[in-house]
């Protein structure tokens, strides 16, 4: 019956959809970390890091220096949680691996929150957004130097391989990104009913005020940076599992342009707003797979360029309708 | 006790907003600082509190003391930390997030007694309890002035500063945070009250203090500041010999008591 409907409304057959819908989720949870991290950063300084780009693909090679090098970055000896050569890790210390990867580039975030975002408090948000998309032009070289032209592998366990649910083909790696999604926004929603979260959000309203409560600005802005670095990094080795197009590596021509790609998810989410990533993340990425299954076999002059407008068109719209987007805060202030 | 000694203050390096102030506030007091507008208040009390750095402004002269330590250098968390809080002026309430919240963000520096402070501000202010899941910047100013005392009082201080704490209140509602600020104070909490509400802050303050450009041209207990015939005339609005308003080149001889020996 379903699939006389679908067969119908010509868009193939159910597991087409399912496999469709499942790709959306995985897509989209890539997106709503990436967006977190945004989000995060943006909730605590009132910055969009333009930096967010080279910062999760710097994630992404620190996860493949340590998988298939086998060694810590900058450090000479190596590691001893990496498989041995030819061979891959197991799932076990792959994900012990993932979390040092994540350490490095929250320490790199922290780094560079130190060195070019500190000397920058109550400076204009303008210089500070510029300040980012400069270490974004400053880190990328090093990626791309990095990954070379074939790309570097990231050793995934369990590569690319899927389970038959039906006549539905689910990647692992999709259902893997929808639980460390799951698990990151839960987290980070968590995070924002603490101490420290409620003092973040504090210090992005009126950051005089904070200080004059005896919050530690300085210290707020190191953690959301390092978890905003964190969090894009963790999408970006997620995106690099196999049935993503760059096909279980992280890519130069690809990884790049992934936070990019994140720009209509926390527009249409709301810039400040942990729901809104999340939603956004979605809705984003639906839109995108979706576009990208159904209509390019429906008219054939933009072929798979759909998937790449459609985001666009749908952060447009929801600019024009509601600026502060889905669930972004609008200044609140008695009149 | 705080003891503000030949404070000279300059922002962006040049405009001199501070010329040797000098301030005491001794323990359990309640100590009024009045003054009219670019008189430096709100600079003197950034000086105390650490947030100079915020705009531009640096102590070139002069020393603040809190009991018998320097605290002219040391960041606003420090000094939270040591026993002072301030309300700032425009109340500067976090609008986003809900009154429980807001009071949480005061009790940054002092987590352990956090509840005790939350029960002790909640007695305070009754009106907050009913609202305390609201988002803040939804209040109406009144409760909002309430919101800001009740935050800085989350830290436990010794001492309070409040800056402005009648600005654009209705008089009830003015009243009302001025009998809050006697309870505070009755709490063994001092208080300096920046004012130009002069008549507000003189009713309750032990000792007053008036500022003119960036120095104190007045002191004196406070029932003998509300007496004082200019105070009365550019303070208080009364005009005492038949109604005519005076000259302000007239009255400018109160004395100037050269204050760089004291």
């Amino acid at each position: 019956m379903i699939n006389a409907f679908l067969q119908l409304a010509q868009v193939g057959t159910g597991a087409t959809l399912v496999q469709t819908l499942l790709k959306s989720f995985a897509l989209g949870s890539v997106y709503v970390l990436i967006a977190l991290g945004f989000v995060i950063i943006f909730k605590a300084t009132q910055v969009l890091n333009f930096a967010a780009g080279a910062l999760s693909m710097a994630g992404a090679m620190f996860m493949t220096i340590l998988i298939s090098d086998g060694g810590l970055p900058l450090l000479p000896f190596g590691n001893p949680l990496a498989p041995a050569e030819g061979e891959t890790a197991s799932v076990v210390l792959f994900f012990v691996n993932v979390l040092i990867a994540l350490a490095l580039a929250a320490l790199l975030g922290l780094v560079i929150e130190r060195l070019a975002i500190r000397p920058m408090v109550g400076q204009p948000l303008f210089a500070m957004a510029v300040i980012t998309l400069g270490i974004e032009i400053a880190i990328r070289p090093f990626n791309l130097d990095a990954t070379a032209l074939e790309g570097r592998r990231l050793g995934v366990p369990w590569g690319a391989s899927s389970w038959n649910w039906g006549d539905a083909v689910v990647p692992k790696s999709y259902i893997v990104a929808v639980i460390i999604a799951a698990i990151a926004g839960a987290g980070v929603l968590l995070f924002f009913r603490t101490k420290l979260g409620v003092a973040m959000r504090a210090v992005a309203f009126d950051q005089e005020a904070a200080m004059a409560q005896g919050i530690n600005v300085g210290r707020v802005f190191a953690i959301a940076w390092a978890m905003g670095t964190a969090l894009a990094a963790l999408g970006a080795i997620v995106y690099g599992m196999a049935p993503f197009p760059p096909g279980g590596s992280v890519s130069q021509e690809i990884h790049p342009l992934l936070a990019l790609r994140v720009l209509p998810v926390i527009v249409l989410g709301g810039l400040d707003s942990v729901a809104g990533a999340i939603y956004g993340g979605l809705i984003i990425a639906t839109a995108e797979v979706f576009a990208g299954q159904y209509l390019s076999q429906w008219n054939s002059t933009l072929g798979s360029g759909y998937s790449t407008i459609v985001p666009y068109l749908v952060m447009l719209f929801m600019l024009l309708v509601k600026p502060y987007g889905l669930f972004g805060t609008p200044e609140i202030r008695r009149v | 006790m705080l003891e503000v000694a030949n404070l000279e203050v300059v922002y962006n390096e040049v405009i001199l907003v501070l010329r040797g102030l000098s301030v005491q506030v001794p323990d359990g007091q309640i100590v009024a600082l009045l003054g009219s507008n670019g008189a430096g208040k709100t600079t003197t009390a950034r000086a105390i509190t650490g947030l100079l750095d915020v705009h531009e402004g640096k102590v070139t002269k002069g020393s603040v003391t809190w009991n018998g330590a320097e605290i002219g250098e040391q960041l606003p968390a420090k000094i939270v930390e040591s026993g002072i809080s301030q309300v700032m002026e425009g109340r500067r309430i976090f609008g986003e997030l809900t009154v429980d919240e807001n009071l949480s963000c005061g009790a940054f520096t002092n987590r352990a007694n956090m509840n005790a402070n939350y029960e002790r501000v909640m007695d305070l202010f009754p009106q907050l309890k009913e609202r305390n899941t609201q988002v803040a910047g939804y209040l109406s100013g009144g409760e909002q002035q309430m919101l800001a005392i009740g935050r800085a009082l989350m830290a436990e201080p010794k001492l309070l500063i409040l800056d402005e704490p009648s600005l654009g209140l209705a008089p009830m509602l003015i009243e009302q945070i001025r009998d809050i600020i006697v309870d505070i104070n009755k709490q063994g909490v001092s208080v300096l009250l920046i004012e130009q509400n002069a008549m507000m802050a003189l009713s309750i303050a032990d000792f007053g203090y008036v500022m003119e450009s960036g120095k104190v041209v007045m002191d004196g207990p406070a029932q003998k500041l509300l007496n004082d015939e200019d105070v009365q005339e550019f303070y208080l609005g009364l005009h005492g010999d038949g109604g005519e308003r005076k000259s302000f080149r007239d009255v400018k001889h109160y004395k100037r008591r050269k204050r760089w020996l004291s």
